[in-house]
């Protein structure tokens, strides 16, 4: 492997491992601030341990998102540091603002965390209001600077210099709100689907008439409304992402289709390889008309295909697999989740009041699909942006830097992430089985608040 | 004030804020690693105040970076290239740190492991990040490929010297963190342990700052020359210190605690600290890389320069409060000092 293709192995898979716990760290708090308010709503106090028990989770994986985040903040600039000067001089601010989200998640996950038993209710909510709104600010600035990097304004080219900058034009470039909406509701929906899934798996362990499958139950119909709500969402605006690529980006909404031939009622393509040689998509399923309305909503509109594109500006060609299993993953999620609550809803006033063992199994891997959407998710937009790494201004070869040697360090990181799995799988395990599930709701028999030692 | 002045006065700042934060940070875990194997109190107080603080800590760090990154663009390509190595080296012993801190907090089993494991990474860490200071002066950077030479790096003495001067601030402002803490906790046996830490500590930093200037006025003609002229600075940097050190040996005014004022100690060493990196900064300039990189020449355009000034303004605005808070729940409040 070149060095270059190092490089870009390297940094991929610290951002596909950092964003499996900043995703988390996203989605949790969102779903922490949730049951607090459905606690104070219902009065129920398994909502409160709920919010205990998902606080001290993140707070493990706070451990990881933390270190693994700087890595990525750090990397950036020592193995893209040509990227990183353009940077600097034009989308510096989501950066800078990004520390000060930072902040605010840190200060406050310390205070909710390990001042929780001295403050009051209201500052208690605060603080778990602070940490979610840390986290998703931080979520919404850096995808402005990725979103910057699809589709870049702000400045002037000329003759190699930067000039005429508008930090704010570069900020809220075109991508950005459908971008940004994409990413919130995406990670709200894999908070909602980890707890889901997690649910319906300790459910399928339990007799229906245990005190913990009720209190399960009551977590994953909960975790089931906001990830159904977040999914319908998230299909939503990224049916918006899809006509920004139309707008700005063509070439990746060509690759992303295997679309070629340049023409009005495309068809929208689905599954299927590309056969680079010949040129076309093989094994397809094809729905007439589907990609032009999509993109446009017009039959007519004309959807341009790879073929009008210089052949080394053209994106990798398994972007289309990734955009399909990010698309499959989502309407099956939705569909999941309404078939759940429209299932309990008919059963409302019977006696009966499991759910089927079935639904609980399809339920079960829920939190991981959705976790794959989003790695599919952005492999796509950081691939499918190929060769380029600001778009039409800067190609990745002109970013990486010129540092040999990086294959040892791409061997050590990699060792490190999977010690860093390892290690959090086996403190999770060794945690929650010192703090079995059924001690805490003995607990809040007695008298509350009966948190305490966290 | 120009903006390239303005700039990297606001970068030194923050590179003074992390070295004392990650001095007390990092200095902390080796204590805490010294101690929980003794089994004494010292361990457990480290513990207590390490546990909520050091992610803020690390927002420090990562605030360093993106400061620089922002406000000097053109810099990266040199700091890049050059910092590969012991970038990289550092973000691995973070992360296996940051993470142990956390684990340790949730498993009882592995708290030996994990305390030495903070207790080395505390050590080792700070030593990389103050590498960064030679390798600015100039001598270690290959022209000709721009990377960097590691191995004349970590045999010049005055590397070494910079270590031990790092090593040595860092117990030294750690120790007398923990010794100004543990008087706040009420904890008189603990006050006494790190003053005793202190008061060794303190003449062998100055005995190993004296030797990093003098090893390094050897290497780099044009440091040296302009330190001398800031030697006003120094000189009260260094009247600070002696201050603070004889505050160490006053009688408190409460007859029931031991000798010395370690709130006004450990203020005085701040201040010594930060005037002598006052100091030590405005020598550098101009230069941020030497010989090839001013700070004039990598600053970023003035109209990016201004939007970030503004969001400085509005995002200390909002933090503020934050802090106070954090704070009184963790450095003041009683119910969190005195648990057991
Ligand atoms: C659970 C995760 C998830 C799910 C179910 C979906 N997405 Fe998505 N998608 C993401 C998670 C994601 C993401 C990881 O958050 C990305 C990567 C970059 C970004 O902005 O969002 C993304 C990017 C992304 C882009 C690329 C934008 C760009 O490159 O500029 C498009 C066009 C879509 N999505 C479209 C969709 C559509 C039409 C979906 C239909 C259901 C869908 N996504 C479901
Ligand atoms: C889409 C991608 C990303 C999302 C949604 C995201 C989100 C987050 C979140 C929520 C955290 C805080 C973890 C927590 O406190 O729970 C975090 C940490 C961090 N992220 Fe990311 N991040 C993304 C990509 C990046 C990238 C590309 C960078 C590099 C520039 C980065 C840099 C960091 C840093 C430096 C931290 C640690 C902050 C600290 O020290 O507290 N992240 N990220
Ligand atoms: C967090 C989820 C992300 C994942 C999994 C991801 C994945 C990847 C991958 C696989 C590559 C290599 C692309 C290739 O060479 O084919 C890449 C490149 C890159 N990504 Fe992303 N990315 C993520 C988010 C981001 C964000 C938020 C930013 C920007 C702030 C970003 C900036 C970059 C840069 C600068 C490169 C290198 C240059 C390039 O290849 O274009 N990435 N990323």
């Amino acid at each position: 492997m070149d060095e270059l293709t190092i490089a870009r192995s390297l940094f991929g898979s610290s951002l596909a491992f950092h964003i499996i716990f900043a995703t988390l760290g996203v989605g949790l708090p969102f779903m922490i601030l949730v049951s607090e308010i459905v606690y104070q709503i219902t009065r129920d106090r398994d909502y409160t341990v709920m919010a205990k028990r998902w606080t001290k989770a993140q707070a493990i994986l706070l451990g990881v998102a933390i270190p693994s985040g700087t890595i990525v903040a750090v990397q950036l600039s020592l193995l893209w540091p040509k990227f990183m000067e353009v940077v600097g001089e034009v989308i510096a601010l989501p950066f800078q603002i990004e520390l000060f989200a930072f902040f605010l998640e840190a200060l406050f996950m310390s205070i909710y965390v390990y001042a929780a038993d001295r403050l009051s209710p209201i500052t208690r909510i605060v603080s778990v209001f602070l940490v979610a709104l840390g986290g998703s600010a931080s979520a919404v600035l850096i995808t402005s600077a990725n979103a910057w990097m699809n589709t870049p304004t702000g400045f002037k080219a000329s003759g190699g210099k930067i000039t005429e900058v508008h930090p704010l034009n570069a900020f809220f470039n075109p991508s950005f709100p459908s971008a940004a909406l994409h990413v919130l509701a995406s990670a709200y929906m894999t908070g909602a689907f980890a707890i889901a899934g997690l649910a319906a798996w300790r459910m399928l362990h339990r007799k229906s008439e245990d005190r913990e499958y009720g209190y399960h139950k009551k977590a994953l119909m909960m975790s089931l409304a906001v990830g159904g709500l977040m999914s319908l969402a998230t299909a939503w605006n990224g049916h918006a992402a899809g006509q920004v690529l139309y707008d700005y980006q063509p070439e990746k909404l060509a690759a992303a289709e295997g679309h070629f031939e340049t023409r009005a009622y495309a068809p929208l393509a689905l599954g299927g390889i590309v056969d680079p040689d010949k040129g076309e998509l093989v094994g397809a399923i094809k729905i007439p008309w589907a990609l032009s309305f999509l993109a446009d909503n017009r039959f007519d509109a004309v959807v341009k295909g790879l073929n009008d594109f210089p052949r080394e500006n053209w994106p990798p060609f398994y972007v289309h697999t990734l955009f399909n299993l990010m698309v499959v993953i989502g309407v099956l999620l939705i569909f999941l989740s309404f078939l759940a609550w429209i299932l309990q809803w008919r059963r409302r006033g019977k006696k009966k009041t499991s759910l089927p063992r079935w639904l609980l199994g399809t339920l079960a891997p829920s939190g991981l699909l959705s976790m794959l959407g989003i790695e599919f998710g952005w492999v796509f937009t950081c691939s499918g942006r190929q060769p380029w790494t600001v778009y039409h201004y800067q190609r990745t070869s002109e970013a990486v830097t010129d540092a040999a040697g990086l294959g040892l360090w791409f061997v050590v990181f990699i060792g490190l992430y999977l010690l860093l799995l390892v290690g959090t799988v086996i403190v999770m395990h060794s945690f929650f089985g010192r703090h079995p599930l059924r001690e805490e709701l003995e607990g809040i028999q007695q008298e509350y608040p009966a948190e305490g030692e966290w | 004030m120009d903006e390239a002045i303005l700039a990297i006065s606001l970068v030194w700042l923050f590179v003074f804020i992390y070295a004392i934060l990650g001095s007390v940070d990092f200095g902390t875990g080796f204590w805490g690693m010294v101690y929980t194997r003794k089994g004494a109190q010292a361990g457990s107080i480290a513990n207590r105040f390490l546990s909520p603080t050091w992610e803020v800590t690390n927002v420090f760090l990562v605030l360093l970076v993106v400061t620089l990154v922002a406000f000097f663009p053109a810099a990266i390509y040199s700091f890049g290239m050059a910092l590969l190595i012991p970038g990289s080296l550092v973000l691995i012993l973070l992360t296996i740190r940051s993470t142990f801190m956390v684990f340790h907090h949730s498993v009882q089993r592995f708290r030996n492991t994990l305390d030495i494991v903070s207790g080395v990474t505390g050590v080792l860490i700070p030593s990389l990040l103050v590498s960064v200071l030679p390798i600015l002066t100039g001598g270690f950077i290959d022209p000709e490929t721009r990377t960097l030479r590691i191995g004349k790096l970590f045999t010049s003495p005055v590397t070494c010297a910079y270590l031990a001067f790092g090593l040595s601030s860092e117990l030294f402002l750690s120790a007398a963190f923990l010794a100004d803490y543990s008087r706040e906790a009420d904890n008189e046996s603990t006050y006494r342990v790190f003053r005793r830490h202190v008061v060794w500590l303190g003449p062998l930093t100055l005995a190993t700052a004296v030797l990093t200037t003098f090893l390094m006025g050897r290497e780099a003609v044009w440091l040296r020359d302009r330190l001398l002229e800031e030697r006003l600075w120094f000189f009260l940097s260094f009247a600070a210190f002696l201050i603070g050190y004889l505050a160490l040996f006053w009688k408190s005014r409460d007859p029931g605690k031991s000798r010395g004022l370690p709130r006004l100690s450990f203020t005085l060493f701040i201040t010594q600290y930060a005037l002598a990196s006052f100091a030590y900064g405005r020598a550098h300039l101009p230069y941020l890389v030497y010989p090839d990189l001013t700070v004039a020449k990598s600053v970023t355009n003035p109209e990016m320069f201004r939007y970030l000034l503004v969001s400085y303004a509005i995002g200390l605005a909002i933090l503020v409060p934050g802090f106070y808070l954090f704070w009184r729940l963790f450095l003041k409040d009683k119910r969190y000092l005195h648990q057991r």
